[in-house]
């Protein structure tokens, strides 16, 4: 395999042009922290975007930073820190969950999350990736220098393409340059712990949390009936952090772990339904809407069993599964994505083609053919 | 504004057309006759007309396919439309174009509080969403000044913004899911109940692509709970530049308004004398700025705000001391365009967004501009995320005041552009701004956007002359320029 890293725009564009004239794909990555995310790829080149790096310009008062796509989050966290700020959608962390070595697991990057939509759990309230990206630079799959968005937190000028840009995998472009909108820290955190509930009455309680003005009244409402108590500011930090980075699940050796975005009323009735048939460990975030979980035994990793769950006894049900981490084998032979709808799957092909005609980006990260 | 060449040929066509249309959507949903149509002619930006061809106003989704599935068979070119409210002529007709009306599609289909979400047709006003569910203690976030009329299709067409987004987002951070209509009549749905898209998010897409890419006839909106509380400050300041600073020490400071909104003295005196609420007449600059949620918290960044105030020299601060107060407060800022209106004849309503450091600067130039132009303008300002609605005056019925106040409203928007802004932070590209979009984006930026367009709409049927200043084929635009032999290249870095 060939590597090629360029060190700026013109060399990115320089780097995709070749692999377009001599029709070799390339596999994009940044920090390499989530390779193993997505379907396994085997590809004669890779663009290493490591070089287009760093922070160039960052206004606090603006509420917006502009950075080499593949700026390390770290990097980005203690610039934003010192400001009071930070990145609101929370980009995890999965570097223990994939068993990744501390050097490369440090490496994660503003554009590998944005790309990959990571969010953790801040995201029912401040949004998730996609919601604050608001500009970017980069290359297409027809070697060509594009940009998009702006550099203002406000702008609906041309289409949202980072909203595709995020969740694409590195399929449509590869990013030089992204902008993201940033947030005040809170000034002060708390979190309320109950104990003792089942996953159903668990659900139907964070639903009311969620439903409720946040003060006082909130823990003296939903601890009426439970053993309650609470952790403050660095407590509190840590306890997110773990849940952001699936640190739960990180034990669980080679067992297939799941991200299940469903209805959160329903989170723990999937739950129950999927420990019914496999053996299963879990947890849900998102007051219920996000379920984690790990499964072991199945075949095919529980993809049929998680699916059909949540589409529910009426069919109805709507919500998507992804295979976070699992065997090459498991993600060759399972949808890693969840499948889509005859024409969505067609319009899909027919977005990446518009971007990437030949098929040079990342083909088959998230469908194979695409 | 040069709109595409209309086809004579199918107008003649028009008797034939009108048939099938009916066949389609039976009774009064196709609408022929002129006096009937003449109700279509324009948006919100009225300075365009033009009657369309005919109007179809289909009650079902099989409808709204057929329709589409029909036009793309003969080459009909189609205009969706809600409620018509859009400020940048997105729902201006086309003399050959079907004029696609979604008002009938008015109904909540389904209010579920514990998914905190309501599943609406897309010509459900944004107001009854937040009406449906107030008595729950709900609310739909998104608030453009239009709520009252404006449809949830069209937010979601225009990604419609409000006094509200900067703490709450847009309608694109606001809706979990949509069903819509290709041009060739597929129908497909994105997103539901759950959060996020798994593969491309086509519903981001979607959102904001001012109906060149299909028709929304469902969306599902998330309702949040209201605050328990909210309280308004009213402050002013000798200069706009106090102002300016004062906001970005408010952001600095760590604090996200509800609201932050700015006026400048025509407006301020324009809104006084409208509806009278007490707005102080010896300032420059005046700045609501509203702080909601749980009444400690709000206490506290009340008094916060004001200290920051004070320390910027406000001449006046005010906090509401009751929700009376505070909706007086908000009154004369809602009432800014009609109260405008009354002290002119016309006005024009620009929508820029610049990077807030830059304000002063830009407020001054635009001084500048208007004595060059010599039209007044008055300026409101979402301040908190930089969005600029300068209004500029004009006499339409004052021969060359149109066009002196279009090139004005156009060189104001090169400016925001210059020093890092955008051309529009909410009230969308539309015929209005299509061909400034060349000052924001190259050609081959357009051409990465138009692409998109293709894979929606090869036939380019769907609102055509909206958004980008050149049509071009899809044929033409999905041609690779591969420059084989130019290997290798020499310069790059190997490992």
């Amino acid at each position: 395999m060939s590597r090629f890293a360029p060190a700026d725009l013109e060399e990115l564009r320089d780097a995709v042009g070749e692999a377009l004239a001599v029709e070799e794909p390339l596999e994009v990555v940044a920090g390499g922290s989530k390779r193993g995310f997505g379907r396994p790829l085997q590809l004669p080149r890779l663009l290493d975007l490591s070089r287009l790096a760093g922070i160039r310009d960052y206004q606090p008062s603006e509420l917006v930073l502009t950075a080499g796509a593949a700026t390390p989050i770290e990097e980005i966290d203690a610039a934003l820190a010192e400001a009071g700020q930070m990145l609101a959608f929370e980009p995890p962390d999965l570097g223990a969950l994939f068993g990744l070595p501390e050097a490369v697991a440090g490496q994660r990057t503003l554009g590998g999350a944005l790309a990959c939509n990571l969010s953790g759990p801040r995201r029912i309230k401040a949004g998730a990736a996609r919601d604050h990206f608001l500009g970017f630079r980069g290359v297409s799959g027809r070697g060509e220098v594009f940009k998009a968005g702006g550099k203002v937190v406000k702008n609906v000028t041309g289409y949202d393409l980072c909203k595709l840009m995020a969740g694409s995998f590195g399929t449509l472009a590869a990013l030089e340059e992204v902008t993201v909108k940033v947030l005040p820290r809170p000034e002060a955190l708390s979190t309320v712990m109950l104990w003792g509930l089942d996953a159903l009455a668990a659900v139907r309680t964070l639903s009311r949390a969620v439903a409720s003005p946040h003060d006082e009244r909130l823990l003296a409402e939903l601890g009426s009936d439970c053993e309650a108590s609470s952790l403050d500011d660095q407590a509190s930090i840590a306890l997110w952090r773990a849940v952001r980075d699936v640190l739960p699940l990180a034990g669980f050796g080679d067992r297939a772990i799941w991200r299940v975005s469903v209805a959160p009323s329903r989170g723990g009735e999937l739950a129950e339904a999927i420990s019914r048939r496999l053996e299963t460990n879990w947890y849900l975030d998102w007051a219920g809407g996000l379920l984690w979980a790990a499964i072991a035994g199945a075949e095919d990793g529980g993809a049929t069993v998680i699916r059909d769950a949540i589409r529910g006894a009426d069919g109805r049900g709507t919500g998507h599964a992804t295979l976070i981490k699992g065997s090459p084998e498991l993600r060759r032979s399972v949808p890693v994505f969840e499948p889509q709808s005859p024409p969505l799957a067609a319009l899909t092909s027919r977005i990446k083609d518009g971007f990437d005609p030949r098929r040079i980006l990342n083909p088959g990260r998230i469908v194979d053919g695409t | 504004m040069r709109m595409p060449m209309p086809d004579a040929a199918l107008i003649e066509r028009r008797a034939d057309i009108v048939g099938a249309l009916r066949r389609i959507v039976p009774g009064e949903g196709v609408i022929v006759s002129e006096a009937e149509r003449r109700v279509y002619e324009s948006d919100g930006l009225t300075a365009y007309r033009q009657l369309p061809l005919v109007v179809v106003l289909p009650s079902t989704v099989e409808q709204v396919a057929a329709v589409l599935r029909y036009c793309k068979e003969i080459g009909i070119k189609v205009v969706p439309r809600g409620a018509g409210t859009s400020l940048s002529g997105g729902a201006l007709p086309l003399a050959d174009g079907v004029l696609l009306g979604m008002a009938k599609f008015n109904r909540i289909l389904e209010i579920d509080y514990d998914d905190r979400c309501a599943v609406v047709q897309p010509g459900v006003t944004n107001l009854a969403i937040s009406k449906a569910v107030e008595h729950a203690g709900f609310y739909y976030a998104p608030d453009p000044s239009s709520q009252i009329a404006c449809t949830i299709g069209g937010n979601v067409a225009e990604n419609s913004g409000g006094v509200h987004c900067l703490k709450y987002g847009l309608t694109t951070n606001n809706i979990l899911g949509i069903e819509m209509v290709l041009m060739n009549g597929e129908i497909i749905r994105l997103g539901g109940k759950h959060l996020d898209a798994d593969n491309y998010d086509v519903l981001g897409v979607m959102t904001g692509s001012e109906g060149l890419l299909g028709v929304v006839t469902e969306v599902t909106v998330r309702i949040l709970p209201k605050p328990t509380t909210a309280r308004a400050l009213l402050i002013g300041f000798p200069t706009t530049e106090d102002a300016a600073n004062c906001v970005a020490e408010v952001i600095g400071a760590g604090i996200i308004p509800a609201g932050m909104e700015m006026m400048d003295r025509p407006a301020i005196h324009a809104a006084e004398a409208f509806v009278k609420v007490g707005y102080p007449l010896d300032v420059e600059a005046l700045l609501i700025v509203e702080l909601d949620g749980a009444p400690a918290e709000v206490d506290h960044l009340i008094d916060k705000v004001e200290a920051i105030a004070r320390n910027r020299d406000a001449t006046t601060i005010r906090p509401s001391r009751d929700e009376p107060e505070r909706l007086a407060f908000w009154s004369g800022r809602k009432a800014a365009f009609p109260a405008v209106g009354r002290i002119s004849p016309d006005y024009y309503c620009m929508d820029g967004t610049i990077p807030r450091a830059r304000l002063a600067e830009v407020l001054t130039r635009m001084r500048t501009l208007s004595e060059q132009y010599r039209l007044s303008v008055a300026n409101v300002f979402h301040a908190g995320d930089g969005n600029l609605h300068p209004l500029i005056l004009y006499d339409a019925n004052k021969p060359g005041e149109v066009e002196r106040a279009e090139a004005f409203g156009a060189d104001i928007l090169k400016l925001c552009v210059e020093v890092g802004g955008v051309l529009t932070g909410e009230h969308g590209v539309g015929v209005e701004k299509r061909d400034l979009m060349g000052t924001m984006f190259d050609e081959c930026d357009l051409a990465h956007q138009q692409r998109l367009k293709c894979a929606f709409d090869p036939d380019g049927l769907l609102n055509p002359g909206k958004v980008f200043p050149q049509l071009h084929r899809c044929a033409e635009l999905g041609r690779l320029h591969v420059h084989a032999g130019r290997l290798p290249f020499p310069d790059l870095p190997r490992f």
